[in-house]
């Protein structure tokens, strides 16, 4: 195996709110009452369904409770067991299912303060992702003012199935206002379930789910790019999180190929797909979904023609590899320090900001 | 470098383009609003009859949206791929470093020039009193 080094960014950790009723503390006086009179218990969506092997490895598995709900098993089993000296914190919750635009925007607010009041706040090595009503556009550039006074909120957390392809210029007031506090845009395994999770339709099984979200980013990646988000915000990164990242080079290949065809459709592409996705483009490291010759693994590394572009990253409590095999086999030394600390810093710049509270 | 001869001017009009193969190459000239134009016509990335594509301008963009639309008519479009190549130049829009094709020089000389050689006028006879489309190859 190849060994983690110490102080590291693990770009990639899922603290779970218990159950809807934690975050009443968070919500103002009608909300709380919307969400007691209505007999809401949770919001639990089918992209990690709580029993599936994917939603926790067993060892991290709690006796009772949500996986990742216990900040005590987190720190002992992610940010200690790896000698993180950061981590990111993007807490899926089921908040971007709700078709209210003010429920959403509420239940949003109230994750945020929830996140960090409840973690942030309790161990200073943890970082935020700013959860958005994103139905909303307005809501949600409030919503990222509102948050990045906290210079512990590092990024802007998205889904990768929402309502729409995300390049589309509605979202780009969102870009604009992430583009300004210097945050990224990290866009996360996972549907908002209003429409099927594959392009062809509703499948039978999480399986088909969950090796859909590769397609799903790739459609994202071409939306984002060929729309022009990065000829108008060049400053601004995105992070395809819990993404997997073997599928790029192929894909790439693909987009590259039709660009130079017809190109003259969106003409403020005026880079290739490959150098754009260089300059601005992030993938957290796991899942892996190569096998487990080294050979290949650097082969693809190869293809990709950068060591920049891959963030460290555990996926807790996720089950993405056992033991302490959270880097893939033959990665070199210096490969490993860029992906675990040079590249994150590199990609969120608020990591280190001195003054923490607002 | 030789210079071909390759038709009395009246024979171009604008927006017209000739086929035509010197010393084994496949040419085609272009009249582009009274501009000649020449390129190999075989196209560097397969090999396809590059110039038997549209011209088309050059689309470019400073933002999202907004196109600016210029060198009307002095892109020609690949029919296989649709790569774009600058007719001037030869260079190709998506990768001008590695691929370009070969672009030639096409003037119009006076007849009174042509006869005294040292010009091929393999296929043309040459009058003094005309103006011909001469290529540099």
């Amino acid at each position: 195996m190849t060994s983690p080094i110490a102080g590291g960014v693990d770009c990639d950790l899922h603290p779970a709110v218990p159950h809807l009723t934690s975050l009443l503390p968070y919500m103002n006086d009608y909300w709380r009452d919307q969400v007691t009179t209505r007999g809401m218990t949770d919001l639990i969506s089918q992209s990690y369904p709580v029993n599936s092997p994917i939603s926790s490895r067993p060892d991290w598995r709690p006796v009772k409770g949500k996986p990742g709900s216990d900040i005590a098993d987190l720190q002992r089993q992610a940010l200690d067991r790896f000698g993180t000296a950061y981590g990111i914190c993007n807490p899926l919750y089921g908040v971007q299912m709700v078709f209210s635009e003010d429920m959403a925007n509420a239940f949003c607010r109230a994750l945020n303060d929830w996140l960090a009041k409840e973690w942030l706040d309790k161990d200073e090595r943890l970082r935020g992702s700013i959860v958005i009503p994103v139905q909303s556009i307005e809501k949600a550039v409030a919503e990222i003012e509102r948050c990045a006074a906290d210079k512990r909120f590092v990024q802007v957390l998205m889904l990768v199935m929402g309502d729409m392809p995300l390049g589309k210029r509605h979202y780009w007031p969102i870009y604009a206002a992430a583009e300004r506090f210097g945050l990224p845009i990290g866009i996360h395994a996972g549907s908002a379930y209003h429409n099927p999770p594959t392009s062809v339709g509703w499948g039978s099984y999480h399986i088909e789910d969950y090796v859909a979200q590769a397609q799903a980013f790739q459609t994202q990646l071409t939306s984002l790019i060929v729309e022009g988000v990065f000829a108008r915000h060049p400053n601004l990164k995105m992070v395809m999180l819990e993404s997997g990242f073997t599928w790029l080079p192929p894909f790439l290949w693909r987009l590259h190929k039709f660009w130079r065809g017809v190109r003259m459709e969106t003409p403020w592409v005026d880079r290739a797909p490959l150098e754009i996705v260089r300059s601005n483009i992030r993938f957290s490291l796991q899942p892996v979904d190569a096998p487990p010759e080294s050979d290949t693994l650097n082969r693809l590394f190869d293809h990709m023609q950068s060591d920049e572009l891959i963030l460290f990253s555990t996926d807790y409590p996720h089950w993405q590899f056992d033991g302490d095999e959270v880097l893939p086999k033959g990665l070199s030394p210096d490969l490993v320090r860029k992906i675990m600390i040079d590249n994150p810093h590199a990609t969120y710049p608020r990591l280190t900001v001195k003054e923490m509270t607002p | 470098m030789a210079r071909h001869v390759i038709a009395p001017v009246d024979e171009l009009p604008p927006g017209s383009r000739k086929f035509l193969e010197i010393d084994g190459r496949p040419i085609a000239v272009f009249n582009v609003k009274g501009e000649f134009f020449g390129l190999l016509n075989r196209c560097p990335h397969q090999g396809a009859a590059l110039c038997e594509g549209p011209l088309i301008g050059l689309a470019s963009s400073s933002d999202p949206g907004e196109i600016e639309y210029t060198k009307l008519g002095e892109i020609i479009r690949c029919p296989w791929h649709g790569w774009e190549f600058d007719i001037r130049t030869g260079q190709s829009y998506c990768d001008p470093r590695r691929f370009r094709v070969r672009a030639y020089p096409v003037n119009v000389e006076p007849g009174t020039n042509l006869v005294k050689g040292p010009y091929v006028a393999e296929t043309l006879k040459v009058a003094v009193e005309s103006d011909y489309v001469v290529v540099d190859l």
